[in-house]
């Protein structure tokens, strides 16, 4: 396939106001989304603003939406769209914009800041930490995150509702807690902190209604509902809703989940 | 932040002020609506299927073969079923269809599955009716609240579930005799049985919150060697728990509708031995 020609809509404007503006630009064999923005930012439109970084999918810097889906331009081929095909690139539309194809994602780093960090074992110190592979690889898959912010752009429960932003964790920051309270020497239960009802209680797991956009926007390919939202909701469930463990717990003399 | 450009506090989803200025509710060029229009399609279809059968009060016995949504048959109004799955707990003031006694527990088993919380989300209450498409609703509080956070109850229907499970079990079991209780026979019905019971039991066993009995809620696999395999086995059944929700809806009503044929007389059971 030889290059050719592809009609290209680009949201272009700031918190004020803007629209999408046409771009007819070269394609070439090979090419992603990201080659055609930075091809259309040299040679059309010197000011076009966008984020991006490693173009290999690995530092999470230019997300954005295109034909309405949130993705990685630099991992969305061109080989996907017909060649006569518009390919519309928007900015997240969860977050608030801030010029062209970024946007402010400090909503995201508000909530990463509220995740209570590893509570380190007690009598242990650094280099002494000894874990069986099995245990740790549930949270292991969960590292695989880039924090592109995909999931948090696509969930519906801030997407569409600015008000719930300020109860709801988002699934990123979820599966941070899912990813803790899974860790084999993570000693937050013995510090007094009870990840699983806060999960419920102070970062709003209870709005996630496990739609699985998040699970189909990931870059990573982590099963975010599957292996961490519905397991942290069965978690929260054992603590908050379940009177038979609660009482198993109580006569067992120890935390149910040993 | 450090850029000044705080979310609004105003709600308007993806119209919010502070984001890009667009007025489209979606830019989706593909067709998004199809699966949630196919899934809305499938489960009304079988919610009316299920009424009308639930509710028939007929149509439920052809020997040896008891319709699934009328096992176990717990009133005294059920047929008689030799050695059958009926045992006379309501008594005779039950006036209505046994089968609604029963048919409440798998029915609030499928209703708080997961996957079918995702289904009918999307493709009933479009809470989103797909990914980035803008949700119709003015204000969302997902299961935060009653009646929603009685989706947490899953586990319980799951209890139950398996209990129904065992009974349909018993059933399959009763049909390798033949219409004169003798056993050491197969039909047709017994095939349809098999498969059914296969599926019910896959379906139930992929369940998320079996997942976190059988091991999901440990913390240390290691310590627990047997639990961790059952965790892995109950997990590949769980990467299927979406085709195994439909397979097994649709073998439940072929089953219940094999026996309605039946006992209609509209053709008798091809006998295999």
């Amino acid at each position: 396939m030889s290059g050719y020609t592809a009609h290209f809509r680009v949201w272009r404007g700031d918190v004020e106001g803007g629209g999408l503006e046409d771009f007819k630009v070269e394609v070439n064999d090979g090419e992603v989304v990201l080659d055609i923005i930075h091809r259309i930012q040299a040679t059309q439109a010197a000011d076009l603003a966008v984020r991006w970084n490693c173009k290999a999918g690995k530092c999470g810097s230019c997300s954005a939406e295109i034909n309405g889906r949130p993705r990685l331009m630099c991992m969305t081929r061109m080989s996907v769209f017909e060649q006569g095909e518009t390919v519309t690139v928007t900015p997240l539309r969860a977050f608030p914009v801030i010029r062209d194809l970024v946007t402010d994602v400090g909503f995201n780093y508000q909530k990463a800041r509220e995740v209570p960090a590893f509570v380190p074992p007690a009598g242990l110190g650094p280099g002494e930490y000894r874990m069986f592979q099995e245990d740790v690889d549930r949270s292991q898959e969960f590292r695989k995150c880039i924090e592109c912010f995909l999931c948090q752009d696509v969930c519906h429960v801030v997407r569409d509702h600015e008000e719930n932003k300020a109860a709801y964790a988002g699934p990123r920051f979820l599966m941070r807690v899912a990813e803790l309270d899974m860790h084999p020497l993570d000693a937050a239960e013995a510090a007094g902190l009870d990840r699983k009802r806060a999960a419920q209680d102070e970062h709003g797991l209870g709005y996630c209604n496990i739609t699985k956009c998040c699970t189909e926007v990931c870059p990573e390919g982590i099963h975010i509902t599957d292996n961490a939202l519905i397991p942290l909701k069965e978690r929260a469930a054992d603590r908050k809703y379940d009177p038979l463990v609660w009482l198993g717990s109580k006569i067992r003399r120890r935390p149910a989940g040993g | 932040m450090a850029t000044g450009t705080e979310p609004h506090p105003n709600s308007g989803g993806v119209r919010t002020r502070t984001r890009a200025a667009i007025s489209a509710p979606h830019l989706r060029t593909d067709r998004w609506w199809l699966a949630p229009a196919v899934t809305a399609a499938g489960l009304f279809a079988f919610v009316v299927y299920s009424t009308w059968r639930a509710f028939a009060n007929a149509h439920y016995y052809s020997a040896p073969y008891v319709s699934p949504f009328y096992s176990p048959c717990l009133a005294e109004n059920c047929k008689a079923m030799p050695s059958g799955p009926n045992a006379d707990v309501f008594g005779s003031w039950w006036a209505i269809s046994p089968a609604i006694i029963i048919l409440v527990f798998p029915l609030g088993f499928r209703l708080t599955c997961y996957y079918y919380r995702k289904a009918y989300y999307r493709s009933f209450w479009a809470s989103p009716p797909a990914c980035a498409v803008a949700e119709p609703h003015a204000k969302y509080t997902g299961e935060t609240r009653f009646p929603l956070i009685l989706q947490n109850l899953h586990r319980y229907f799951f209890y139950f579930a398996l209990l129904v499970a065992g009974v349909l079990t018993y059933d399959t079991v009763l049909s390798f005799r033949d219409p004169h209780e003798r056993w050491g026979h197969m039909g047709l019905g017994t095939l349809v049985f098999l498969v059914n019971i296969v599926l019910i039991w896959v379906y139930t066993l992929s369940c998320h919150s079996c997942r976190h009995i059988v091991g999901g809620k440990l913390k240390h696999f290691s310590k627990h060697p047997v639990r961790y395999k059952a965790w892995q086995f109950v997990g590949r059944l769980n990467a299927w728990h979406m085709q195994l929700a439909w397979a097994s809806l649709v073998s439940v009503a072929l089953a219940d509708f094999y026996v309605y044929l039946l006992a209609s007389g509209v053709f008798d059971d091809p006998r295999f031995f």
